[in-house]
């Protein structure tokens, strides 16, 4: 059953050069208790839908579709609801903890105030709770460290941080934006497993361009390409079976297949191409790629590709 | 802490010893004789005798170097002279001139927060707004009206012509009545500066990341702004008002002469008129104590402020 399903969602944004199309009609299912990985490469649209499901977005993006959760969408619930919703059914644990934690607020304090709005505890009781996620998620003495300040904490104890922060209110549905950038291989390992381990029950869409840490995490992935999801699959088809001639030049893009990067360039999120969006890169591009814009055809139950080439 | 303070207190000694030898030569270098102008008779002639009297009791044909340093000496000894005017222990009248100044600055500082930290957050909530644009319009107003043109301008319009307040003076010790108009002349134009700093500041917060991480928490715009925004954005103001006060402190000569109150800026300055040096030479040792004190005071605040800032280690 799915938790959240996203119907037709674009998120654009207008600009002087014109309107910047960064997620452009994606549907997506999140069933409920998977980890969903949503990967691509930088601009490809990911961080967007990950705070359009929020409306996290800054309020010059114009935002269509429909997200249903709970048989209500997202999108048209009131200001005041989705605020009772953010931070407590759903939360978002938000890119680059250095820059996302509040640095004249104690690390206490910006906790707390996640359970004192969404759990309606008290000021102390919020404080111990707070205590008790730093404690989850492995910081060390956390009530000296709760009383401390964003610029005490090194860099994999901040994201640490920003998830007690993202799980503290027991949310039903994770969106985790690129928990692992910028840390160090033993600590992104650490901070995986933390992860792994909290979120076991729960649902999550993971936002990542590390595809170890989509491999090793999540049920499924869905490939982003230029606002568009291009392919999604298990990890285990998406690595060994890739369809989307897009997702065999990603693959193959990383250290250990070669480094063998794609030709030419994303194209500009203002302008796409008519047709296929890949197709200006594609080696197995036909009049049909250039001229029509593909759907997602279905490969086998769980694997989806938006190519025609597939189809066959 | 404790290093740092008596660091900073060290510090003061050689910026006082500078300014006294500064304002010290610059009274000396100024044409005017302080014999002759105080001698005169009230029809303006001078009585040699007199004059001459006047000058070797005061020690002024010594040399300038002599004369610092029998001052200097005098200070030391907490003896800071006297006016050659009224002949009262400078201190006493730098210290009443002081008395009426801070009441005038305390008000002021009131007035222009009141005025400038709403309007600063209102203009970055609702920025490039009509109402922003409203309130910036009215902001540089407030910067280019010069002080002794808008200071004249409440006079004649609550004094003068719809004779609410008094024009000028000080009236029953600085009572609120008086007090009203010079400080409201005071504080539009600090406030002014404060509250385009302020929309500054704040909207660079709003623009962090931590604003989003704070509405991802589901906090309201009202905490957002007030909480998580404002605390980021004061450390700048902060400085700012602080220098403020400390200029406010120092007393405005242009409106303190304007309305008549008899503070530090206006003593400076009828006391220079009348060449009446020690007078001179004790508002200058005194505001130069009040700015180095707030500007430790506003020094120290930072530490409350921004928890990233530590005085241990330094």
């Amino acid at each position: 059953m799915s938790l959240v399903e996203i119907i037709g969602l674009s998120a654009h944004f207008p600009t002087h050069d014109g309107i910047v199309k960064a997620v452009d009609r994606i549907d997506l299912n999140i069933e409920d208790t998977e980890t969903l990985g949503l990967i691509g490469e930088t601009g490809s649209g990911k961080s967007v839908l990950g705070l359009s499901i929020t409306r996290l977005l800054p309020p010059t993006a114009i935002v269509e579709g429909k997200i249903i959760y709970k048989g209500r969408n997202l999108l048209t619930v009131s200001e005041d609801d989705i605020r009772k919703i953010r931070g407590g059914e759903i939360t978002n644990i938000l890119q680059n903890p250095t820059t996302s934690l509040n640095p004249v607020v104690k690390i206490g304090e910006q906790i707390a105030e996640a359970i004192r709005l969404h759990q309606g505890l008290n000021k102390k009781e919020a404080k111990e709770k707070a205590i008790e996620m730093l404690d989850a998620v492995k910081v060390p003495s956390p009530s000296k460290r709760a009383q401390q300040y964003p610029h005490e904490f090194s860099g994999g104890m901040k994201q640490r941080v920003m998830i007690a922060i993202g799980l503290a209110c027991d949310p039903f549905f994770i969106i985790a934006d690129e928990p692992t950038k910028g840390l160090d291989v033993t600590i992104k390992v650490q901070i995986v497993d933390l992860m792994k381990e909290m979120t076991e029950h729960k649902t999550m869409l993971l936002i990542t361009h590390d595809l170890g840490v989509a491999a090793a995490m999540c049920d499924r992935i869905a490939l982003m390409y230029a606002g568009e999801i291009v392919e999604c699959a298990t990890p285990l088809d998406l690595f060994e079976k890739p369809m989307h001639p897009y997702t065999r030049g990603f693959l193959n893009s990383l250290p250990h297949r070669g480094l063998t990067p794609i030709q030419g360039m994303s194209p500009s999120l203002i302008n796409y191409p008519d047709g296929c969006r890949f197709s200006p890169r594609c080696e197995y591009v036909n009049e049909e790629c250039i001229h029509h814009h593909p759907d997602m055809f279905r490969i086998e139950c769980e694997h989806f590709v938006r190519c025609f080439n597939a189809r066959s | 802490m404790l290093d740092y303070l008596i660091k900073r207190l060290i510090q003061i000694i050689p910026v006082l010893l500078l300014v006294s030898i500064i304002s010290f030569s610059i009274i000396y270098i100024a044409p005017g004789d302080p014999a002759m102008t105080l001698c005169a008779g009230p029809d303006g002639q001078v009585d040699p005798e007199y004059v001459e009297e006047f000058t070797k009791k005061y020690g002024l044909d010594q040399p300038l170097y002599v004369q610092y340093f029998t001052w200097l000496k005098n200070v030391l000894h907490g003896d800071f002279g006297y006016s050659y005017k009224t002949q009262q222990p400078v201190w006493d009248i730098v210290l009443s001139a002081f008395h009426a100044t801070l009441k005038l600055a305390i008000v002021s500082l009131v007035i222009s927060l009141i005025i400038s930290i709403p309007l600063g957050i209102i203009s970055a909530i609702k920025q490039n707004s009509l109402t922003d644009t409203f309130c910036m319009i009215g902001a540089t107003l407030g910067v280019s009206m010069p002080n002794f043109w808008l200071g004249c301008l409440l006079m004649l319009i609550f004094a003068v012509s719809i004779n609410w307040l008094p024009a000028a003076g000080y009236g029953d010790g600085g009572d609120l009545e008086h007090i009203i108009l010079p400080a409201i002349t005071l504080g539009v134009s600090s406030a002014a500066i404060t509250a385009r700093l302020m929309r500054s500041s704040m909207v660079e917060s709003l623009s962090q990341d931590y604003i989003l991480t704070a509405r991802a928490k589901g906090v309201s715009e009202r905490t957002i702004t007030l909480k998580h925004a404002m605390k980021n954005a004061l450390i700048p103001v902060v400085t700012m008002i602080g220098l403020n006060f400390g200029f406010l402190l120092n007393g405005s000569p242009v409106v303190e002469t304007i309305f008549c109150w008899p503070g530090l800026g206006e003593l400076t300055v009828r006391s220079m008129e009348m060449r009446d040096h020690m007078v001179v030479q004790g508002c200058m040792i005194f505001i130069a104590l009040l700015f180095i004190a707030v500007n430790l005071v506003v020094d120290i605040s930072y530490k409350f402020l921004d928890p990233r800032i530590s005085y241990e280690n330094e």
